[in-house]
């Protein structure tokens, strides 16, 4: 047994490093943050291109005193409400519809008038496309109300105070609320470990190419139970990931930190944080295992990255069908569908870590995980022997003994028995 | 348990297609690296090995000979557990499992491969890790290895950098890293250079000195010639033959040169029907046959008393390729005819 783990190791650590210190790594590690950096660059020229088009603005074509009131009626309202549109006063002489049509027909210049409100405060007149009348009218009401209202205290009417609103923040959500927050926990755990299981177990499918292609596959299945050359890879590939994540992971809470966020957006899952972050940890190792050995297993079968690449989408499809159901067992906890979920091992890892956050035993988490490592071993061997059968033959050439001629022949013999 | 073991078997009292070995090939009393029996191999329903017996005694140089498809490297995967026979048994140094054993055994696969970015001492000391040496000290010696060997200078290059021969020299001395009691090698000479081929040989000797049991399969018969005291022939998935390399070309008869300045008398009844002659330009001819079961007595009287004017005479044994053709060859025909009368 010392042994077998000494060697797992021996390949684990080759892999690791082979990885760690490629150049193509670097990309690996930027990768996720890519989209981050292409969000910053659209919101940056989205905000560029707004300044250079200016906000939609509200035309008031009035006399100049009842311009002047709607002005500060804006001023006034924009303390208790927001979304009023920002205001270009205009010539009052220039309250015709020719004119008025004139002033909408420049477009986004300058001014950027988008409507025009003339007339007068006793009987305004809101012009411009249907669309734009239609959204602001509310708003203009409301600046026109307070226009008049003070037009009126102009004349002695007492100034009016806003009603001063207090927030009182509740300490401790309701039974309610508490559930709530904890399914958006419990989908945000599940969320996250699909994603990362997503993103990085897929890597593995094409692990044993570069052996098979190098042909030093030979070399390690003498030396090596091919057993211990599937474990080594799973585990140099699990600790690659890890290593991922945690630079992600400092990213991110970085962001947070600077953005004042954190987790106190989310409700404290039923295990607590610091055990629910263990079990989410532990839950994506499980669940990185046993995706990376069913990968490994179809991927040592594959003779070329062209087959790889080609299992790529069922194999995506298949791990959203487990996220799918591990996603639904979520509504229904204490349900058959959510044993169900735990119990069929490729969504067990999603339905526990959904579990960890709804509810606050954790002893099943323990039986969890050493169900999912029983499969992963189970796998592990049922991979490893499969390659050894299939893979590790003298005679044709390695080209003939990939996934493809396995399945034709699957399929001759089933036309033959046919 | 070993002791036992070796006493039980006898290739010659094999079942099935048991090699055919001289009595003095195997001795009781014969530690073997190796034993294997009655090993069968189906690849799709295609047997490509069918019922060998291999006995490799400790610290001998053993050659595995077959023509391209006869089922050498599958033999040799067997042995070391990369597959598992379907029938048959197997002992290697011991053990009937030879990754437990990994640690004493070498293998040179017959498509080289290493990892295209590691540096050559890495490389070495990698495959030295696999089979139980510590990294430093895989790098150690994987650096005087390639001193030894003319190849310091590439100790610290890329495998990707390195001509075929030099990255099979590498992947050779990571074959030899951990200093192993069983060497198997799986036709170490092809790819090669004479010069790197002579100096292949020297190690095969060197380890064999030392007391390292080697064990290699090629189609190229010198070597093997020159190397190994014991071979098996590999022909169709079975073992026709089964011994020491003088016992195989003792099937043969001893072949006859002769040269006379005669070309017909009443003399050519003492020589074989099948003997044809080769005239000489300038008169006479040139005769090869194999020495008729009465000896060379006979044939000599007849040649003098005929006056068949003998200008030369040799009497040679069959050389290893003759005998390797005679035997794999009759057993490839054999092998076919079952195969066809199977099929009928």
């Amino acid at each position: 047994m010392k042994q077998f783990l000494a060697r797992i190791m021996v390949i684990a650590r080759r892999d690791f490093r082979a990885i760690l210190f490629s150049r193509s790594f670097l990309f690996f590690i930027l990768g996720p943050l890519f989209p981050v950096i292409v969000a910053w660059m659209a919101g940056g020229i989205g905000a560029s291109v707004q300044g250079a088009t200016g906000e939609a603005r509200l035309g008031i074509a009035m006399a100049p005193a009842e311009s002047a009131l709607v002005t500060q009626a804006r001023g006034s309202l924009s303390r208790a409400a927001g979304g009023l549109p920002g205001i270009e006063i205009l010539h009052g002489d220039r309250n015709s519809p020719a004119e008025i049509r004139a002033i909408l027909a420049d477009g986004p210049g300058e001014r950027n008038v988008a409507a025009v409100l003339s007339g007068t405060l006793d009987n305004p007149a809101l012009s411009g496309p249907q669309g734009r009348i239609s959204g602001w009218q509310g708003h203009v009401t409301l600046l026109v109300d307070e226009a008049r209202r003070l037009r009126d205290l102009q004349a002695g009417d007492g100034a009016r105070q806003w009603p001063a609103v207090a927030l009182q923040p509740m300490a401790q959500p309701s039974q309610i609320d508490e559930a709530g927050g904890r399914i958006r926990t419990a989908q945000a755990g599940q969320t996250l470990l699909f994603l990362l299981t997503m993103l990085l177990a897929g890597m593995v499918l094409s692990n044993l190419v570069e052996e098979k292609a190098n042909k030093i596959i030979e070399v390690l299945a003498a030396a090596v139970p091919m057993d211990a050359v599937f474990f080594g890879k799973l585990l140099a590939m699990l600790g690659v990931s890890l290593v991922g994540i945690a630079v992600w992971g400092s990213v991110a809470g970085l962001a947070l930190l600077a953005g004042g966020g954190g987790l106190s957006m989310l409700s404290t899952p039923a295990v607590g944080w610091p055990m629910f972050m263990a079990l989410g940890l532990a839950y994506f190792a499980c669940a990185y295992l046993l995706l990376g050995s069913l990968f490994l297993s179809i991927g040592g079968l594959a003779a070329t990255v062209r087959e790889v690449q080609t299992l790529s989408m069922p194999v995506t499809m298949a791990q959203l069908l487990v996220f799918f159901l591990a996603s639904y067992s979520l509504g229904h906890q204490g349900e058959t569908i959510e044993m169900v979920a735990a119990i069929v091992p490729f969504s067990s890892p999603f339905a526990m870590l959904a579990r960890a956050a709804m509810q606050p035993e954790i002893w099943p988490h323990f039986v969890a995980i050493a169900w999912q490592g029983l499969w992963v071993f189970l796998i592990v061997r049922a991979g490893a022997a499969l390659f050894r059968k299939t893979v590790m033959k003298s005679g044709p050439s390695q080209g003939k003994r990939g996934l493809g001629a396995l399945l034709r022949q699957v399929m001759t013999r089933s036309f033959r028995q046919a | 348990m070993q002791q036992a073991m070796t006493q039980a078997f006898d290739p010659m009292l094999a079942p099935g297609h048991g090699p055919i070995a001289s009595p003095d090939d195997i001795d009781s009393a014969t530690s073997y690296a190796i034993e294997a029996r009655g090993l069968v191999k189906r690849f799709d329903g295609v047997v490509a090995v069918d019922g060998v017996d291999i006995a490799v005694p400790e610290g001998s140089i053993f050659g595995i000979l077959g023509p391209n498809g006869a089922g050498k490297t599958t033999t040799l995967r067997m042995l070391l557990g990369i597959i598992d026979p379907d029938k048959g048994t197997r002992r290697v140094l011991g053990s009937e499992n030879p990754h437990a054993l990994a640690n004493r055994i070498g293998y040179l696969p017959e498509e080289r491969g290493l990892y295209p970015a590691m540096k050559a001492v890495d490389a070495i000391a990698f495959v030295g890790a696999l089979r139980g040496l510590p990294t430093a000290e895989g790098r150690r010696r994987g650096y005087r290895l390639l001193e030894e060997h003319g190849f310091a200078h590439i100790a610290d290059r890329q495998i990707r950098q390195m001509s075929k021969g030099q990255a099979q020299t590498v992947q050779l001395l990571a074959t030899l890293v951990h200093d192993p009691a069983l060497v198997v090698l799986d036709e170490p000479f092809s790819g090669l250079d004479a010069i790197s081929q002579g100096r292949l040989e020297r190690t095969i000797r060197e380890l064999a000195a030392r007391g390292t049991t080697v064990i290699f399969s090629t189609h190229v018969l010198a070597h093997a010639e020159r190397l190994c005291e014991r071979i098996a022939i590999i022909a169709g998935g079975r073992v026709p033959f089964h011994g020491l390399v003088s016992t195989a070309r003792d099937r043969l008869p001893p072949q006859v040169h002769l040269e006379t300045r005669s070309i017909d008398g009443p003399w050519r009844a003492a020589l074989p029907e099948n003997a044809v002659p080769q005239l000489k330009q300038g008169g006479g001819a040139i005769w090869g046959f194999s020495l008729p079961d009465d000896g060379v007595e006979p044939l000599l009287t007849a040649l003098v008393e005929g006056k068949a004017g003998i200008e030369s005479l040799s009497i040679e044994r069959a050389g290893l390729h003759d005998a390797f053709v005679a035997i794999a060859g009759e057993a490839a025909a054999k092998a076919l005819e079952e195969e066809t009368g199977a099929a009928r």
